[in-house]
């Protein structure tokens, strides 16, 4: 089986350098880009079925075919790779950019062509040491190769690509709030419409892509839309990095075909759940996705069919929940993440995330009172979509309204007996 | 007063930005990197050399989480408690740091060796739970591996 994505990373944690991801066939998607039209770049990956894997999912090629286009579109265009990666559970940008970060910089150029992007930037999390050290080795390099800068291999096309490290907070992720953070600002969300793509950095037009997406163009380039379909075993394109924490027998990253079910990555990847202990949900891609239960296992994990059982593919990255951890204590760590984080802008947000906080917080410390069980699902209603400035509050209730849901049992347990059963 | 250094640094991220606004916060990661903090007295010399006025880049600061406006010790521990290492038992491991090392979480201990912060999800939750020293990951720390982690930083 094709693991395009990951087939070149190194078991042992050291990088794929400039002169191994040549040999590997390193920088051809992008020789290849060169010789077409920037328009065709664009319809290639439109009909590679290409989705977004950083949560949203939106079609990729569909989103770039909005950037105006000409010698009349704005000037300069930008492109940035959306490096954050800051969802509680996710691990796979980071495996991308410490392993094989010529992957993501290719992945870069070809698509800045497309769009005729001038200026790049990598928007990478502070956090993430390794990574930023291995990238500025690696824009060096490219740089270096002329890879990047002016005349791209002799091909006329200019592109300057920058690293630039944040300094923390969740929403950044968040794609206009990112345009704020690169622009120097507090990382509030921006009003859409205008949509980045015709009014982005600087007013001017921006396509922003996370790190696992942009990855995959070198090889759809290279290797043609009916290949990069055929990877996969549902309607949308590709392999998957999925993910998996919690008490399993070997937690871990793997690519596999997008739509491997959920029951074959829990059990045949990481291994089943670790001795004496079973399996009561997952959240499938990250902490801001709703749980899913013991009848959803056999789902595929790709769009449609994780929405279809109520949930979101999101990252790909799996939190396993089992039977002798605490749900009502887990959904108390996530929503003190997502209080923590909210940006404070929109008051149904942030006044309601604290509020739900210091609820579940008194469940946990046996004085909620029955009625508080009515606030927490008053909450999943009152931050549903539509109420908040942006997508963060419908997507820190979502593991909140899904617990209530499967695990109410545990809710009304804590209430009733005063404490948590799960402590000593 | 801005070090030769810093101001140095500082100018060198400008060319990469349309305008001076946009390196506002990497230069107080310089800052930070040098001096371990950003103070008043820093806030008010950053905000002369890029042009603005030292209450915007202080909102700008605090909204930050990795932008320090108090004083650290030498070493920053920063200890991840986002659902996996909660769910791999992090709570346990902090209890641990903060009894050995005499301080509370968000506290520095009396000899000014560490300071203790909690973190959100730091990407390596196949191995929680995950703690980062300064600029280093480590990973399944449990309660015996705690005290070899720490020997590393005198
Ligand atoms: C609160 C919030 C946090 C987000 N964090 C990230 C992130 O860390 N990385 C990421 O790629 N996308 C993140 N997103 C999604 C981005 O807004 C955007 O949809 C994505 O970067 C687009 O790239 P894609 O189409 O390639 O997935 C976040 C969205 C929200 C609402
Ligand atoms: S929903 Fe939350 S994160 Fe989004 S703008 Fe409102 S306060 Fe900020
Ligand atoms: S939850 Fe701790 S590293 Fe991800």
């Amino acid at each position: 089986m094709d693991k395009p994505l990951t087939s070149k990373l190194r078991g042992d944690g050291t990088v794929v350098d400039i002169a191994a991801y040549e040999r590997a066939g390193g920088y051809e998607g992008l020789r290849k880009a060169l010789g077409l039209q920037p328009q065709d770049v664009t319809e290639i990956v439109k009909r590679s079925s290409l989705r977004g894997r950083g949560g949203a999912g939106f079609p990729t090629g569909l989103k770039w075919s909005f950037v105006p286009m000409g010698a009349n579109a704005p000037s300069p265009k930008y492109l940035v790779a959306n490096a954050d990666e800051m969802e509680p559970g996710t691990f796979k940008d980071r495996v991308l950019m410490e392993g094989d970060p010529h992957q993501l910089i290719e992945g870069m150029v070809v698509s800045a062509y497309a769009i005729q992007a001038s200026i790049g930037y990598i928007f990478l999390r502070g956090e993430y040491h390794l990574s930023a050290q291995r990238l500025r080795a690696a824009l060096a390099e490219a740089r270096a190769r002329g890879y990047l800068g002016s005349n791209i291999l002799g091909s006329g096309y200019s592109f300057e690509l920058y690293l630039h490290v944040s300094a923390g907070r969740y929403i950044c992720g968040e794609e206009t709030a990112l345009l704020n953070a690169l622009e120097g600002k507090r990382a509030h969300p921006r009003t859409k419409p205008p949509f980045p793509q015709v009014s982005g950095l600087w007013g001017k037009p921006t396509i922003v892509q996370n790190v696992e997406t942009l990855c995959n163009i070198p090889h759809i380039v290279a290797n043609g839309t009916d290949w990069f379909r055929g990877l996969s075993l549902s309607e949308d394109g590709g392999t998957k990095l999925y993910g998996v924490s919690g008490k399993v027998n070997r937690p871990g990253l793997w690519e596999l075909p997008l739509g491997t079910t959920i029951r074959e990555i829990l059990e045949e990847h990481a291994g089943g759940m670790r001795n004496g202990l079973r399996f009561r949900g997952v959240l499938p891609g990250g902490a801001s996705t709703d749980f899913l239960v013991e009848e959803h296992l056999d789902t595929p994990m790709d769009y449609t069919q994780v929405q279809k059982a109520g949930s979101r593919l999101g990252t790909g990255t799996m939190v396993v929940l089992d039977d002798k951890t605490c749900p009502v204590g887990m959904v108390w760590n996530l929503e003190h993440f997502f209080a923590q984080e909210s940006c404070g802008w929109c008051t149904p947000c942030w006044s309601g995330l604290a509020w739900t906080e210091k609820i579940l917080l008194a469940m946990e410390q046996g004085t909620a009172e029955k009625q508080d069980l009515e606030v927490l699902r008053f909450q999943t209603k009152f931050l549903a979509p539509g109420n908040t400035f942006c997508a963060f509050a419908p997507g820190a209730v979502e593991p909140l309204q899904s617990a209530l849901k499967y695990f109410s049992d545990d809710f009304r347990r804590h209430v009733d007996e005063k404490r948590c059963s799960w402590r000593q | 007063m801005l070090t030769a250094e810093e101001e140095q640094e500082i100018k060198a991220e400008l060319a990469h930005y349309p305008n001076t606004q946009a390196v506002c916060i990497d230069a107080m990661m310089v800052v930070q990197r040098s001096r371990g903090w950003v103070s008043d007295e820093s806030i008010r010399d950053i905000a002369d050399l890029l042009g603005m006025s030292s209450a915007d880049l202080d909102g700008v600061a605090t909204f930050y989480n990795l932008i320090r406006r108090k004083p650290v010790g030498r070493h920053v521990a920063l200890i991840c408690d986002s659902v996996s290492c909660w769910i791999m038992g992090c709570e346990r491991v902090r209890d641990q740091l903060c009894t050995r090392l005499g301080t509370a979480l968000g506290g520095s201990t009396a000899d000014g060796r560490f300071t203790l912060l909690p973190i959100v999800c730091l990407g390596a939750c196949d191995h929680a739970p995950v703690m980062l020293i300064d600029g280093d990951l480590h990973t399944d720390v449990d309660e015996q591996r705690i005290d070899q982690v720490l020997q590393k930083y005198i």
